[in-house]
């Protein structure tokens, strides 16, 4: 759906990218300076890269070979930057409608359905300099939608806003995920809003791209610590809700024969959910341990074993066909006697999975 | 002599001059828009001549491109006589001619305010418009020039002013003929020159400072409106 491989140069920084994806949300995760956003200039079209090919769902962007080259008015990318880019002498209503009436688009999606959907409906009749930052930002993303986008790039919605007026558009980012169906290019340097909203990731660091795939499968890999960050590090597990426990406020999730227990009872039985572990909030035990106020111990056996320089080593457990990544010291690892195949019991705090690491599963694209 | 109503010659002064800086401004204002906007956006080979021909008539003393004119669009020149034998227009002594001195003299003054606030415009706001499926001339009209409409309002009162005023180099290029050429400056400069012109200087006077408020209220109650509806932080 998404094919990119293209190089470019931008100031000093040489850009070398390379990934595909299915569609769905794919992230484009990377930290500052990484390149994201010139990435992303690249494929509206508002940058020209040096060489290479940039398609959507089959339509070429740009082919460098065959010199092919679409202006950005042509390319159908509905683009929500940063900085929300709203018009500022045009009502937030002109503002949604303006694909419609300057840009010759039609759309596809019908304007009150994008109301509802992105709870603009009190919003319509002011002016973008009386709005708030979280407001601006998802006027931006509606003016997107309603433009018949064949993707949507969302460059760092969030970056500008606290984190107050993100849990207030994160919400609205897990319907947009779930309803949109167009694909979404997702910039962030949030491995938190990654883990939630993405189900591929591409990693940029320094201007290429390592490794990109399954958002599971590159959260769980250890050899790109530097680029997704090591203090947040943390392996993705997905379950369905099994049963809520009112009496203690916990609810269980089923993670393939396993039960997970975590706090926070507002979720219905059998809905899929979607849990970020923390490696730092994992434990391993060589025996399985008795008196203990951890609620989850698992049976698991050790995948891999990664020993850095300094005092720490990542683990990699399977438990029940899902990965679990665990942060512990080098110095555990070795009086322990943890091996590759060895079985283990994993420990994870109830507590240490709050409602941020929770969120619904994203939608597996068709 | 009555105080309050004007004599035909002031009257006939009065409409003159408000024709001449009125034709002068519908001409100027549209040409120095665009020749802004280029200066603004664009960096071509040449840009900086452009500029500098373009604020000339802003430091030349106004007798040489009074003169100038003169020697390209009088009758005999090589702009003018081709004007005159293809297109039929003549602006040798007559009130185009006036007009036209006081457009090239007031463009200078126009260009720079709307040039300044198309700098201000942020670029960005076209390229979203674009990415929405606008074309760049739909989103220069849609977006940048309305965001730029409080500076092209100031640089039309400007030229509106420079234009109402201009005098060497309107006197150079097409003389001072009652009816034809002599708007309020030149009929002014007249009474000053004849003996016993006090009285008819003093209220020429007068009627310059009047035209002149009442110009800068307008654009004030304009300006005004136009703030408002540009969404308050968008002056």
């Amino acid at each position: 759906m998404l094919d990119v491989d293209i190089t470019g140069r931008i100031g000093h920084l040489d850009l070398e990218a390379r990934f595909s994806s299915d569609g769905g949300v794919t992230s484009l995760f990377g930290q500052s300076g990484a390149g994201k956003t010139t990435l992303t200039n690249m494929i509206a079209g508002l940058i020209t890269p040096l060489s290479g090919r940039i398609a959507v769902n089959g339509t070429v962007l740009f082919d460098h070979a065959k010199g092919i080259d679409l202006p950005v008015r042509d390319r159908r990318i509905g683009h929500v930057f940063q900085d929300a880019r709203l018009f500022p002498h045009m009502s937030v209503r002109t503002n949604l409608t303006y694909a419609r009436w300057a840009g010759r688009r039609k759309s596809t999606r019908d304007f009150g359905e994008v109301v509802d959907l992105l709870g603009l409906d009190d919003l319509l009749d002011r002016k973008p300099p009386t709005l708030s930052g979280g407001e601006k930002q998802r006027v931006a993303i509606g003016r997107a939608l309603l433009s018949d986008p064949r993707l949507l790039i969302m460059d760092e919605p969030l970056a500008n806003l606290d984190q107050a007026r993100r849990n207030d558009i994160l919400p609205y980012l897990d319907r947009l995920c779930g309803e949109a169906g167009i694909p979404i290019l997702y910039v962030s340097h949030s491995i938190e809003e990654v883990a939630r909203l993405s189900t591929t990731l591409v990693i940029l660091s320094g201007g290429r791209t390592p490794a990109y795939g399954p958002v599971a499968d590159m959260l769980a890999r250890t050899d790109l610590g530097r680029a997704t960050g090591r203090h947040e590090a943390g392996a993705l597990l997905e379950g369905k809700v099994a049963r809520l426990d009112r009496q203690w406020g916990l609810t269980h999730v089923d993670i393939g024969g396993s039960f997970l227990q975590i706090p926070d009872l507002e979720a219905e039985i059998g809905t899929p959910v979607r849990l970020r572990i923390r490696a730092r909030d994992v434990s391993l035990a060589v025996t399985p341990p008795e008196g203990l106020s951890i609620r989850n111990a698992f049976g698991a056996h050790i995948v891999s074993i990664t020993e850095e320089s300094g005092p720490y080593a990542e683990i990699l457990c399977e438990v029940g066909g899902q990965t679990i990544r665990a942060r512990i010291t080098r110095a555990s690892v070795h009086d322990l006697n943890l091996a590759v195949g060895k079985p283990v019991t994993v420990l994870i705090k109830s507590v240490a999975i709050d409602k941020r690491q929770r969120t619904p599963v994203p939608p597996v694209p068709a | 002599m009555d105080l309050l109503s004007l004599q035909p010659a002031e009257m006939q002064a009065l409409l003159l001059t408000l024709k001449v800086a009125g034709a002068a401004l519908l001409v100027a204002l549209p040409l120095a828009v665009l020749v802004a906007y280029g200066l603004a956006r664009y960096r071509f080979p040449g840009h900086g001549l452009v500029n500098a021909l373009v604020h000339m008539p802003l430091v030349l003393p106004p007798v040489v491109t009074g003169y100038v004119l003169l020697v390209a669009f009088g009758r005999k020149g090589p702009i003018g006589s081709f004007l005159e034998s293809t297109l039929g227009l003549s602006f040798a002594f007559n009130w185009t001619g006036a007009a036209l001195a006081a457009g090239v003299m007031s463009f200078p003054l126009i260009v720079r305010p709307v040039r300044l606030s198309f700098e201000a415009v942020d670029t960005k706001l076209e390229d979203a418009a674009n990415s929405l499926g606008a074309h760049r001339l739909v989103s220069f009209v849609t977006i940048t020039l309305p965001l730029a409409l409080p500076g092209i309002l100031g640089g039309a009162i400007l030229g509106f002013a420079k234009a109402m005023g201009e005098f060497g180099a309107t006197i150079t290029f097409v003389s001072n003929i009652p009816g034809e050429t002599r708007t309020l400056a030149l009929a002014l400069y007249t009474a000053t020159q004849t003996p016993s012109g006090d009285i008819a200087a003093f209220r020429l006077t007068l009627i310059a400072v009047f035209v002149a408020f009442a110009a800068l209220i307008a654009s004030e109650v304009l300006a005004r409106r136009l703030r408002r509806r540009l969404g308050g932080d968008h002056a």
